[in-house]
C-alpha cells in the first residue's frame, strides 16, 4: 500500500503536501518563540536552555531536519521528473497565463533561496548554540552560553546586511507559502471551487502572519541596536 | 488583414524542425483561425509547396481535434474557446503569429503542427468508462441524481480531450484530462461503483506514459477551451488516495 508514495505521482504529491505543512507548522512554532525576545529576553533565553541538547529537543530537531531533506529531495526529484516530461523542446512563445501566481511556476527557484537562507541561519544560529552544546562546550566562538539565543540576536541584527539579507529570506517563504499552503489542501483532495478563495486567502493570511513575525524581531532588534532606549524590554 | 506567419515546420517524427516565415495577404477578419490556414495551404499547394499539416475535424469546438499553440496560448488568444472557433479579428493587422504544435513528450510531434495524442486515448482505455452493459437510455427518474452532482459531473464531461492542459502545463501533466474523466464518472451512481479503480488505472497509466506531476498552477484550467476547474483535480486526489488507503 505504502509503494503509491513513491511510486505514483499523485502519491509524491502527498508527500510533498504532508512534508510541506510539517514545515509550516514549525515555522508557526518558531515564529511564537521568536517573538518571546521582543517582551523578554530572558524568557528567551529560557526556550533557548530548553532546547538545548536534551533528548527530546534532539529528536525534534532529527525529525524537523528529516521533514525538511524530504520536502527538498522529492522538490528536486519531481521537477527533474516535470522537466522531462515537458520535453526538451519548448515553445518559442510563453505568456503569463490568466490568473496564475508567478509563485506557483517557481516554487524551486525560491525554494532554493529558502534553503539558501537556511544554510546561513543553521551557521548563525544552530552551529553557536545546539552543536555547540552537543560537542560539549560551555562557549561559542563570540564566549557566549549556547544557551544565549538573544546575545546572537542582539549582535547579529545590529549589522544592516544581515538584516536584508534576513528579511529577503523571509520574503522567499512569503512567496513560497502563498502557493504552498493552499496548494497542500488541494494536493490532498481538499478543494473545491468554493473553497479556492478561502484557501489562497488563508494562505495569503498565513504567508503574511509568518513574515511579519519573523520580520518584527529582525526590526525591533536593529532599532534596539541604533536606539537603545526606543525599545525598552 | 495583412499577416506574417511564423510556423513550425517538421518532416516527420524524427526530423529536427524549425520556423518558417509565411507572409498572408488580403485575410478577412470574419473568417476562423484554421479557415486562414487553409487558404494559407491553398497558396502554398497552387505554388508547388509541401502544404502545412494540422489536426483539425468538426470545426463547431465540441470534437477536441484542432490544438496549437498560437502566440503562446493552446488554441490562440481568446478565452473558452478552440482554435477552430478563433477568429482572426482577434488578431491586429501587420501582427506577426507565432504557431507552434503542442510540446509535450507524451505528445510527440508526427508532422508540421500535428502531434500524436494517442497517449490521451490509453489512458481513457485504462479505466475511462462503466465496464457493464448499461443497456438503454434510463427513464429520467428510474435514478435519482441531484441537481449540483449532475451539474458538475456534466461540467466535468465537457472536457473534449484537446491536450491543451497538457501541453500548457508547464510540467506536462495530464492531471486535468484525467481528473475530468474521474471527476464526471466518480459523480454519477452508475460510474461511481468502479471510482476506485478507475482513479488508480488512470493514474497509473497517465504516470507510465510520462506525463509530469501537478504542481497546483492552475494553468490547464486557465487555457482550457471548456473551462474545467482544477476543483476535478482535488476530487481525483480525493479519489486516487482513498483508494489506496483502502488497499
Amino acid at each position: 500500500m505504502g509503494n503509491f508514495l513513491c511510486s505514483s505521482s499523485v502519491g509524491r504529491k502527498l508527500i510533498m503536501s504532508l512534508s510541506g505543512c510539517f514545515l509550516v507548522l514549525f515555522l508557526i512554532f518558531h515564529m511564537s518563540m521568536n517573538i518571546a525576545a521582543i517582551f523578554s529576553e530572558d524568557a528567551y533565553n529560557m526556550i533557548c536552555a530548553f532546547l538545548g541538547a536534551n533528548w527530546y529537543a534532539l529528536v525534534a530537531t532529527v525529525i524537523l531536519a528529516g521533514g525538511v531533506i524530504v520536502h527538498l529531495v522529492y522538490a528536486v526529484l519531481l521537477t527533474l521528473q516535470n522537466r522531462k516530461a515537458r520535453g526538451a523542446q519548448r515553445y518559442a512563445v510563453t505568456v503569463k497565463e490568466e490568473g496564475v501566481a508567478w509563485s506557483s511556476k517557481n516554487m524551486l527557484l525560491i525554494g532554493f533561496i529558502v534553503v539558501l537562507g537556511l544554510l546561513l541561519h543553521l551557521y548563525n544560529f544552530w552551529y553557536h548554540m545546539q552543536l555547540q552544546e552537543l560537542l560539549g562546550n560551555h562557549t561559542n566562538d563570540f564566549g557566549y552560553s549556547p544557551a544565549d539565543g538573544v546575545s546572537l540576536i542582539r549582535d547579529l541584527f545590529a549589522q544592516p546586511v544581515f538584516c536584508v539579507i534576513y528579511l529577503v529570506w523571509f520574503a522567499a517563504i512569503w512567496f513560497h507559502l502563498t502557493h504552498g499552503v493552499w496548494s497542500m489542501f488541494q494536493s490532498v483532495g481538499f478543494a473545491n471551487a468554493t473553497w479556492y478563495p478561502r484557501l489562497k486567502l488563508i494562505s495569503n493570511i498565513m504567508a503574511t502572519i509568518i513574515f511579519l513575525g519573523f520580520a518584527v524581531v529582525v526590526v525591533v532588534f536593529y532599532i534596539k541596536s541604533i536606539c537603545p532606549a526606543c525599545c525598552v524590554a | 488583414m495583412n499577416l506574417k506567419l511564423k510556423i513550425w515546420r517538421q518532416a516527420n517524427a524524427k526530423t529536427t524542425g524549425k520556423f518558417d516565415i509565411y507572409n498572408i495577404d488580403n485575410i478577412s477578419p470574419d473568417i476562423s483561425f484554421l479557415e486562414m490556414l487553409d487558404i494559407l495551404n491553398n497558396d502554398l499547394i497552387h505554388s508547388g509547396k509541401e502544404p502545412i499539416a494540422f489536426d483539425h475535424d468538426c470545426r463547431e469546438g465540441i470534437c477536441g481535434m484542432c490544438s496549437l499553440h498560437i502566440n503562446g496560448h493552446a488554441h490562440g488568444p481568446d478565452s473558452e474557446i478552440t482554435t477552430c472557433q478563433l477568429h482572426m479579428r482577434k488578431f491586429n493587422d501587420g501582427e506577426t503569429i507565432t504557431i507552434e504544435p503542442w510540446r509535450s513528450t507524451a505528445f510527440p510531434v508526427i508532422k508540421d503542427l500535428v502531434v500524436d495524442r494517442t497517449s490521451y486515448d490509453k489512458i481513457l482505455q485504462a479505466g475511462g468508462f462503466v465496464s457493464v452493459n448499461t443497456g438503454g437510455v434510463p427513464d429520467a427518474n428510474a435514478i435519482p441524481i441531484s441537481k449540483p452532482d449532475s451539474d458538475e459531473s456534466m461540467d466535468a464531461a465537457a472536457c473534449i480531450g484537446c491536450g491543451a492542459c497538457a501541453a500548457t502545463c508547464k510540467n506536462g501533466s495530464a492531471m486535468l484530462f484525467v481528473a475530468a474523466r474521474v471527476s464526471s464518472l466518480a459523480k454519477l451512481p452508475q460510474g461511481k461503483v468502479e471510482g476506485a479503480r478507475r482513479a488508480k488505472a488512470m493514474v497509473a497509466k497517465m504516470d507510465e506514459l510520462g506525463f509530469g506531476n501537478c504542481s497546483n498552477t492552475g494553468a490547464c484550467e486557465a487555457e482550457c477551451p471548456k473551462l474545467i476547474s482544477i476543483g476535478h483535480i482535488a476530487r481525483l486526489n480525493r479519489e486516487f488516495l482513498s483508494a489506496k488507503l483502502q488497499d
